[in-house]
């Protein structure tokens, strides 16, 4: 049989995959001391959590994750209501040009940010917003509902006309039918595009890194890229930054795990 | 409304600075296609370009190839041998890199490689500059986009097998139709919409490439890892050439529209 060979290898792969992890978690727990004198495979004598600390308070960590899911909530929601009110326009209002305006929005997906950026850079600071999370936050939102009301207008095109008609023959409104049948309806697709929106919006690092300049505004992505390789950092320390920006990630893959899997199809459009 | 705001009239912008030559203060004075010249003359902007093409193999194509053999292994022998919670447990190890926020990933990699007290010398006993090197920082990025991007094309194919008639299988294996030739002339075809989504998605994500980038190697050592993003990055807010940043970043929208276009015109005519 030639089964246990390909379980071993396929075994080995995963234990490369995850090395990278394990590693880290276990220096992160070192004092520098332990950390030289021993190989960085041993796992740490006991928990010592000083470079955690240290890195922590100097770079206010509690204030950067603040600062993420401040942005990655809001952006979540306020995409997915535009989404909503946009392909119910597109995908059942039947607005005249329709299938222009949705290249439209699937050209705008794929445009790369850095053709976008400095303009977007110019105008926030002109506009005032420069270095304020309330401009990463529109763009972010623009630029995911691009995409949402991209997939949503084909699941809304969808969408059995039989039960409008009756909502109509009742004397609903159109934002009466839209609230109360429509989005109860496509609950499930909503509640995959809230959580993708909120992680790749987590994720981001381009367009947060050129706005978000200061200390007191920065993503975790962007705090954790910047400070990479400064001086200051020992071994001991930069694992445990690693670690800080592995946790919630891995953390959000878990709690949203179900829901993911079942969307990674719907994510592969992007 | 919104919409146009934040990315039509931007793009627009973008286009015609382009044509100028602006400090980011003052006026822009108008060049005409000078700043195109001079992006076609510029062996930095021509390094950036083949460091570009290798990163669309590290991010799309080894992972794609790896990727598919990785997925019907999982399907075929593991899940159908040892039961669907092992070959889960597996993907889900493959996938776990791709949780993470690529800035992240970089920074992780960047502790390992670390050329003095960096995990990687540390446990083979090598004093290498991974990262420093100009012979093996190219390699070395690659290396860490085919652990980030792996766990994707893996996750994906594996659903697409799912859809597949087992039947066909089947029936292969009765005529005696060894692993390999089952692989290449059933699964293969069988999935090929997903591997079309994945090329694509996966090579538009390697020409946007710039978190790794910057949080790795900031495009050096010399130019040997620069990419056009950073490259425009680059311009855009140190050198203040903001002309010549945005014809960068022009040439490398069109460049995505256009592989977009034929990798769509090409899945639209296979059968």
């Amino acid at each position: 049989m030639r089964r246990y060979p390909i379980l071993a290898a396929l075994t080995m792969l995963a234990v490369v995959m995850l090395f990278p992890f394990v590693i880290v978690t276990f220096n992160a727990f070192k004092t520098p001391a332990e950390y030289s004198a021993g190989s960085p495979l041993s796992p740490p004598q006991g928990l010592d959590l000083d470079g955690i600390i240290a890195f922590w308070t100097r770079v206010d960590f509690g204030e950067k994750l603040l600062n993420s899911l401040v942005i990655s909530g809001s952006v979540a929601m306020l995409a997915v209501v535009l989404s909503v009110l946009n392909a119910y326009a597109l995908g059942i209002g039947r607005v005249r040009g329709r299938l222009w305006i949705l290249v439209l929005f699937l050209v705008a997906n794929t445009l790369p940010q850095e053709a976008l950026a400095y303009p977007l850079y110019y105008l926030a600071k002109a506009a005032g917003l420069y270095d304020s999370k309330l401009s990463v936050i529109i763009v972010f939102t623009v630029i995911q509902a691009a995409f949402g009301t991209y997939l949503l207008s084909a699941v809304l095109g969808q969408f059995p006309k039989e039960i409008l008609e009756a909502a109509r023959m009742d004397g609903a409104g159109r934002f009466l039918a839209l609230w109360r049948i429509v989005v109860p309806i496509s609950r499930p697709t909503l509640s995959v595009l809230v959580i993708f929106f909120f992680i790749w919006t987590w994720n981001e690092f381009f367009l947060p890194l050129i706005f978000l300049v200061s200390n007191d505004t920065q993503t975790v992505p962007v705090a954790l890229g910047v400070l990479q390789g400064e001086k200051y950092m020992d071994a001991t320390m930069s694992s445990a930054s690693a670690l800080l920006g592995i946790v919630p990630a891995v953390a959000f893959f878990l709690i949203f795990q179900r829901t993911l899997t079942r969307g990674i199809t719907v994510g592969a459009i992007k | 409304m919104l919409f146009t705001a934040v990315i039509v009239v931007p793009f627009v912008m973008n286009v015609a600075t382009s044509f100028t030559r602006w400090s980011g203060v003052g006026t822009p004075t108008w060049v005409g296609t000078q700043n195109y010249v001079r992006l076609f003359a510029d062996e930095r902007f021509w390094t950036s370009f083949r460091n570009n093409v290798a990163l669309i193999v590290a991010m799309a194509i080894i992972p794609t190839v790896i990727g598919l053999v990785l997925a019907a292994a999982l399907f075929d022998y593991i899940g159908k041998r040892f039961g669907p919670r092992t070959a889960s447990a597996l993907r889900a190890a493959y996938y776990l890199p791709q949780v993470l926020p690529v800035a992240v990933a970089g920074v992780v990699w960047g502790w390992m490689l670390h050329p003095t007290y960096g995990a990687v010398n540390q446990i083979f006993g090598l004093k290498v500059n991974w990262l420093g090197d100009p012979d093996y920082a190219l390699a070395t990025v690659m290396a860490v986009m085919v652990w980030f991007q792996l766990g994707y094309p893996v996750v994906i194919f594996m659903a697409g097998l799912q859809r597949a008639d087992p039947a066909l299988h089947e029936a292969a294996e009765i005529d005696g139709a060894s692993w390999w030739r089952r692989f290449w002339h059933i699964t293969i075809p069988q999935i090929r919409p997903e591997i079309f989504v994945v090329l694509l998605t996966c090579t538009i994500a390697a020409l946007k490439v710039f978190g790794p980038i910057f949080v790795l190697t900031r495009g050096g050592p010399g130019n040997a890892t620069m990419v056009p993003s950073y490259f425009s990055y680059l311009n855009f807010f140190q050198k203040a050439n903001i002309g010549y940043g945005s014809a960068i970043a022009t040439v490398l929208a069109l460049i995505i529209v256009v592989v977009t276009s034929a990798f769509l015109f090409l899945q639209e005519r296979k059968p």
